[in-house]
């Protein structure tokens, strides 16, 4: 009897070992997400042919008429037919999911899944071959493309968001940051809130001696490394520049910060706190009932995050060949200078011609109807050159 | 039925050789499994290991946004919570397991062993979102009581700091949760197979009730206690959800047990979305040291366990 138990015990601690090993490396595949449900099979032959004859007028007509938006897309979406995975940031899964829903309403032959695990998640997913379109709000590195297996792809920009500076503040209802001061509230530079600093962007305002509590990330995101490519940007290029912490989706913070779950979680901690400071997804902080600091621009204006004030970002910003850009620090002096953009990525070539034709009948829908869908949500459209550009990016897939 | 004569010698040696050949091949994949995990963690973790050498384990510079990788404020965030929560769940799991064995009547003893087993199947993710939305909130205040009455006296005063409600004790307190059904689970198990006869023979010496569990049940059951903690430890290193959830995720190494902190698994889960390159080797690279610190802590508890058994049967 008493041999036996030191062997019993042995194998239960093996079988623990790999339970953990297990409980290790199962964040691999958390929010995969691509649940693939069966698509409802409305294959007639009418429906195939439609598919085949109409795709080379449909893109034709995406070309040429650049004006009119709602006009530009004859596309038969009716007969479109397919599934289509993708994955990717967090931080499009509402409006995504909005399109999706939509967009299964007019191309009812379509099925498109979207798992949301991270835009760093949906490179890889769509590098590998795994979905068959891809999100990210991230631009990737050039020395990366070569293990994207489908070969070359085209970034197609989708929606801008706003990211605002949330805070928590009994009597101040009205805040004005500069970016200088911005980079000393997040380096924990600053430590009260009636700091001259913050006292010397709010003339007139009086403020409260309540310690500050920073908000940020505690998971890496999208959200932060566009926060921080704005506040380098701003901080300019100099030894003694503001913003120290440099770019990414995970920063080194200081020590003393508070740290939440998603936008949400942040949301939480900064409306739990007072005198609670975060950066905080324009959604979010509208659902949570944030105040919303208005942030000193590159032309030295204060200008609050709104929607409008995003579009008049992406207007001033430099669009770059591949339709790749940045919305940090833009020009203009209605811009608001921490926006994100967000693409959606897709090989130019695609074996299957009916998924080809439903991949490009999904964006084109969302650079057209989805656009009037944005706002609903909390996300702002694409200013009208953007989406011209993005639409002719579009028919370059699977063509 | 019973025409043919039975050849009971050939068809049991048959059963016998398929039997030990699934059993050996069922012991063999267990082996070949942990094989290639460790191989093929080990792999993709090695371009982080190549890049920062010992540091990855010495630093506790985690900046990613900069490519340097020192994972050592998330080992010793995983092992002061781990260390925090067996200091708390130990001795209630023993104790528990105690009253259930000893003190609780044989015929009430089934609805208290229920309700102990039912925390344990309460998922993980349950205790985490408890834990930051009602726990956390409220222990805030009680650290801050703490933190103010050990000001001054000297090593508590750095243990007990100002703090947040997201921290390493947090952290502890909602895996000692965690692990106490296990712990005692296991512990009533162990302590129910203590024969009677050396139990008996204690009280037949006149030993209290108290002096019975420790001179003949703490005796014979050593082993199998010490087995139940490490468990319990293997479980509370391995956590993650509920963890990312309170511990704040803050990488820093620091005495204040009130302070935000993270762990490894708990750095995986939020990191690994957008990880790629060095920085996906990087979390992987903690996959890795946090699998061999399970390995060393199961290594160490059944040599605990062997040595304490070898003794035990040498007296």
């Amino acid at each position: 009897m008493r041999s036996r138990k030191p062997r019993s015990i042995l194998a239960l601690a093996g079988i623990t070992a790999l339970g953990l090993v297990a409980a290790a490396c199962g964040d691999d595949d958390s929010g995969a997400g691509a649940t693939t449900t069966a698509a409802p099979t409305t294959t007639n032959a009418a429906a195939t042919t439609a598919a085949a004859t109409t795709a080379a007028p449909t893109t034709t007509a995406a070309a040429t008429t650049t004006t009119t938006k709602a006009a530009a897309p004859a596309i038969d979406y009716k007969s479109l037919k397919g599934t289509l995975n993708g994955s990717g940031a967090t931080f499009p899964k509402a409006f995504y999911d909005e399109a999706i829903a939509e967009f299964k309403k007019v191309a009812p032959g379509v099925t498109i899944n979207y798992g949301a695990g991270g835009s760093g998640k949906g490179r890889q997913d769509f590098a590998d071959q795994v979905t068959d379109w891809g999100a990210s709000d991230g631009v990737v590195k050039a020395e990366d493309k070569p293990k994207y297996k489908g070969g070359d792809f085209v970034y197609i920009p989708t929606v801008i968001a706003p990211i605002t500076i949330s805070y928590n503040l009994a009597g101040v209802d009205k805040l004005q940051l500069s970016p200088d001061t911005i980079a000393k509230i997040f380096q924990l530079q600053i430590k009260t809130w009636n700091d001259p600093a913050i006292a010397a962007d709010n003339p007139g305002v009086k403020l409260p001696d309540t310690s500050i509590t920073v908000a940020v990330r505690a998971d890496s995101s999208g959200t932060t490394e566009n926060f921080s490519i704005f506040l380098d940007l701003a901080a300019g290029d100099n030894a003694t520049k503001a913003w120290a912490l440099k770019r990414g989706s995970t920063i080194q913070w200081p020590a003393g910060v508070q740290a939440g779950q998603g936008n949400s979680g942040v949301a939480k901690v900064v409306k739990d706190t007072a005198g609670g400071i975060g950066y905080v997804d324009y959604s979010d902080a509208k659902a949570t009932g944030l105040k919303t600091a208005a942030v000193k621009n590159k032309a030295g204006k204060f200008v609050a995050p709104t929607l409008e004030a995003t579009t008049a970002a992406a207007e001033g910003a430099k669009i770059n060949d591949d339709l790749t850009f940045s919305l940090a620090w833009a020009d203009g002096d209605k811009a608001y200078p921490i926006a994100a953009p967000t693409w959606i990525l897709a090989y130019k070539k695609i074996a299957d011609p009916d998924k080809a034709a439903a991949l490009r009948g999904f964006l084109t829908w969302i650079l057209t109807d989805g656009q009037k869908l944005a706002p609903k949500i909390d996300f702002a459209p694409l200013p009208g050159a953007v989406d011209d550009k993005a639409l002719a990016a579009v028919k370059t897939i699977g063509a | 039925m019973a025409t043919a004569p039975l050849d009971l010698t050939g068809r049991s040696q048959t059963a016998d050789r398929t039997f030990r050949w699934v059993a050996i091949m069922a012991g063999l994949v267990v082996l070949v499994v942990l094989g290639l995990i460790a191989i093929t963690m080990s792999t993709r973790a090695w371009p982080a290991f190549r890049d920062e050498g010992w540091s990855f384990f010495t630093s506790n510079e985690w900046a990613p946004a900069e490519g340097r990788f020192g994972g050592l404020a998330f080992i010793y965030g995983t092992v002061v919570s781990s260390a925090i929560a067996l200091v708390l769940a130990v001795p209630v799991s023993i104790g528990i397991a105690l009253f259930i064995t000893q003190v609780v009547p044989a015929r009430v003893r089934k609805p208290f062993v229920y309700v102990v087993d039912l925390l344990a199947v309460i998922p993980s993710v349950v205790f985490g979102l408890w834990g930051i939305s009602i726990f956390a909130p409220w222990i805030k205040d009680r650290y801050d009581t703490v933190a103010d009455a050990v000001d001054g006296v000297p090593v508590l005063e750095s243990l007990f700091g100002q703090g947040s409600g997201r921290s390493f004790f947090t952290a502890g307190v909602i895996l000692a949760i965690m692990i106490t059904p296990i712990i005692s689970s296991l512990a009533r198990e162990v302590i129910d197979t203590t024969p009677p006869g050396e139990m008996e023979a204690a009280y037949g010496l006149g030993a209290t009730r108290w002096e019975m569990i420790r001179g003949a049940v703490f005796p014979h059951a050593k082993g199998g206690l010490v087995g139940a903690v490490m468990l319990g430890l293997g479980r509370a290193m391995g956590e993650t959800i509920a963890v990312a959830l309170v511990i704040g995720s803050s990488a820093q190494v620091t005495a204040n047990l009130f302070a935000s902190g993270d762990s490894m698994p708990s750095v995986i889960a939020n990191q690994w979305g957008e990880a790629d390159g060095t920085f996906k080797a990087a979390l992987i690279g903690l996959a890795v040291t946090l699998f061999v610190m399970t390995i060393v802590v199961n290594m160490a508890a059944s040599a605990i366990v062997e040595r304490s058994m070898r003794k035990s049967r040498g007296a």
